[in-house]
């Protein structure tokens, strides 16, 4: 019962806090592609990967009292952030032999990354039935508006190679 | 004349209680909705199993896509001669919007679940493999399939295209709105879809709505908001789809055991082994998904005899509010008393949330997380609605969760009255 809530409830347990939605819909889709099992199902958006169960399981999250989301007001838009509460370590409990890898590492090597940059990884590892020069080819297409560089796009390649190892 | 510029002889009409009627003029479109598989959509329900809680909701995605189609068809008219729009992408647009659901299965929500499939990988697989469909589209150029499927799939270059099918106020949800509530009879999902088409504008990546049709997306924003607690999210067809869920669950598992079924799941045996491929899809629809369910009643499985009977029969489980925060002990000791008598807890004790089934509420959400409706001020400026709108603010920030613990109450109210389980069962569910 409710083990994928208790799966994203894990991964908040691993972060001291997220900060912004579209940080924390790239984070889960990087996750899952490198075979952590969550089961929020992705289609591609305007902005890359999204999952409206993932948007929904965590308003649920916070609704229950499990997450704190707290949000300030931006120039044009809301900034959210995302921590574990007691009552969401209490829930963890419930669930201490879930087959749930230690994904700490993965969430540091991206937390210390910007969105843009999670957005342009969470992107090309849409597109990884693809090869490497047809990735880049469509990130160029269905992203002309970031303008992202050759440098970049090799930067996210090394990093979805440390993902791997 | 090139295929793809060809025009029926005189106009074909579809007589629709939604739109009245749906023009046809493409040959392209016509012969498209020939095919097989578009046919196909004939027998699966939008609604899934919405038909057991209103009657009336049996329509299928067949009429949706043609809705579909027709509602971008008339945007595409009022778009005409307006910058922003390359009328090169009409036959794209109307198309795409056509053959957008192309891929669902029957009772799609549940099969996706259990079988961890994908609708849209399948609108893909049929839209560019050996199809009917694909034969049609190459005809139009060796391209137009792949951009099709871009399109469907939210990867086309312009997006302008993409948001007529697929964004926060699109030709999609515009008809399926009206035609769910229609179909189910309620008095919620109108909204003034004429004023939404004459306000509506193109722009560079996205459609948007002069300000001016600010209360007419107003309406619509509202509609979706009801329809869903209303309709989609009801209760009772929350029960049937868990139901549902449980009869393939047991299927699958039965399957894998290596029981003899007394019907073998002959049509089933691609999607247990977990590789369905493209013409065992095709030919599942919701006709044989009950065929099977209707002859499981015979089995030997009492479990599965027993769940094929509850949906097949409308026999569903009852449900309460259930709290995880506060209730995982109960939670915990009511899965002990249904094992102890003899109700088989995996089956039987179902917690069903509400993102077990996520449709998409109205949410300006954070800058990059998706797109929301704008609206065109009178000084060419860009505005998020709920910025400009106190009621979508309001709707916005409302709680749209909850949970529920379904369970057949009608098996443990046959428990002895002596027994203390049932006793206790029933005190931790109604109090």
């Amino acid at each position: 019962m409710l083990n994928d809530h208790a799966k994203l409830v894990k991964f908040f347990s691993q972060c001291s806090e997220v900060v912004g939605r579209k940080r924390l819909q790239k984070m889960i889709y990087i996750l899952k592609k490198s075979g952590f099992p969550f089961e929020e199902r992705y289609q591609f958006h305007f902005y890359g990967p999204y999952s409206e169960e993932l948007t929904l399981r965590v308003e649920e999250l916070c609704n229950l009292g499990f997450l704190q989301e707290t949000w300030e007001k931006k120039s044009n838009y809301y900034q959210y952030r995302y921590t574990l509460t007691s009552n969401g370590e209490q829930f963890l409990n419930h669930y201490a032999d879930m087959d749930m890898p230690f994904m700490t590492s993965y969430i540091e090597k991206m937390n210390a990354r910007s969105s843009r940059f999670l957005e342009l990884v969470s992107t090309m590892l849409y597109f990884d039935e693809l090869g490497k020069e047809e990735v880049e080819a469509k990130v160029q297409v269905v992203k002309a508006k970031q303008n992202y560089t050759q440098e970049e796009l090799e930067e996210a390649w090394a990093f979805i190679a440390e993902l791997a190892h | 004349m090139a295929y793809k510029d060809e025009k029926l002889h005189e106009e074909k009409v579809f007589k629709d209680p939604v739109h009245r009627y749906v023009h046809v003029r493409d040959r392209v479109i016509w012969d498209l909705v020939g095919t097989p598989e578009f046919q196909r959509l004939r027998r699966v329900k939008q609604l899934g199993t919405s038909y057991l809680t209103f009657h009336g909701a049996e329509h299928s995605r067949f009429n949706h896509s043609l809705g579909v189609y027709e509602i971008v068809r008339r945007i595409i008219d009022n778009f005409q001669n307006r910058e922003h729009w390359n009328h090169e992408e009409r036959l794209l647009c109307l198309t795409a919007a056509l053959l957008h659901d192309l891929g669902h299965g029957p009772f799609s929500h549940s099969f996706e679940k259990v079988f961890k499939l994908d609708h849209e990988y399948f609108t893909r697989a049929i839209i560019l493999g050996d199809t009917y469909v694909h034969a049609i589209l190459q005809r139009v150029a060796p391209d137009f399939p792949q951009k099709v499927a871009d399109v469907i799939n939210k990867t086309y270059e312009n997006k302008l295209v993409v948001s007529l099918i697929s964004s926060q106020i699109d030709a999609d949800r515009m008809d399926y709105l009206q035609r769910d509530a229609y179909f189910t009879g309620v008095s919620y999902g109108h909204f003034d879809m004429e004023r939404i088409l004459r306000v509506m504008r193109p722009m560079e990546d996205q459609v948007v709505v002069k300000e001016s049709g600010m209360h007419a997306v107003e309406d619509y924003i509202m509609s979706r908001y009801q329809m869903y607690w209303q309709v989609y999210f009801h209760p009772v067809t929350r029960s049937a789809e868990v139901i549902l869920t449980k009869v393939l669950h047991r299927a699958k598992q039965l399957y894998e055991e290596g029981y003899t079924f007394k019907c073998a799941p002959v049509h089933f045996e691609t999607f247990f082994k977990g590789e369905p491929d493209l013409q065992a899809y095709l030919k599942l629809d919701e006709a044989i998904t009950l065929y099977y369910f209707q002859m499981w009643q015979e089995e030997e499985d009492p479990i599965l005899s027993d769940l094929c009977w509850r949906f097949v029969n409308r026999k569903l489980f009852k449900y309460v509010e259930f709290n995880p925060n506060t209730q995982m002990n109960e939670w915990m000791e009511l899965y002990k008393l249904f094992q102890k008598a003899g109700m088989d807890p995996d089956y039987y004790l179902v917690v069903d949330s509400s993102s077990d089934l996520p449709y998409d509420f109205y949410r300006p959400g954070e800058e990059g997380e998706r797109l929301p409706i704008h609206l065109l001020l009178p000084n060419k400026e860009l505005q998020e609605l709920s910025r400009k709108s106190e009621i979508v603010e309001a709707i916005s920030g409302k709680k749209r969760t909850d949970h529920k613990l379904y369970f057949p109450k009608d098996l443990i109210e046959r428990l002895s009255k002596r027994s203390k389980t049932k006793k206790r069962i029933l005190e931790i569910l109604y109090g």
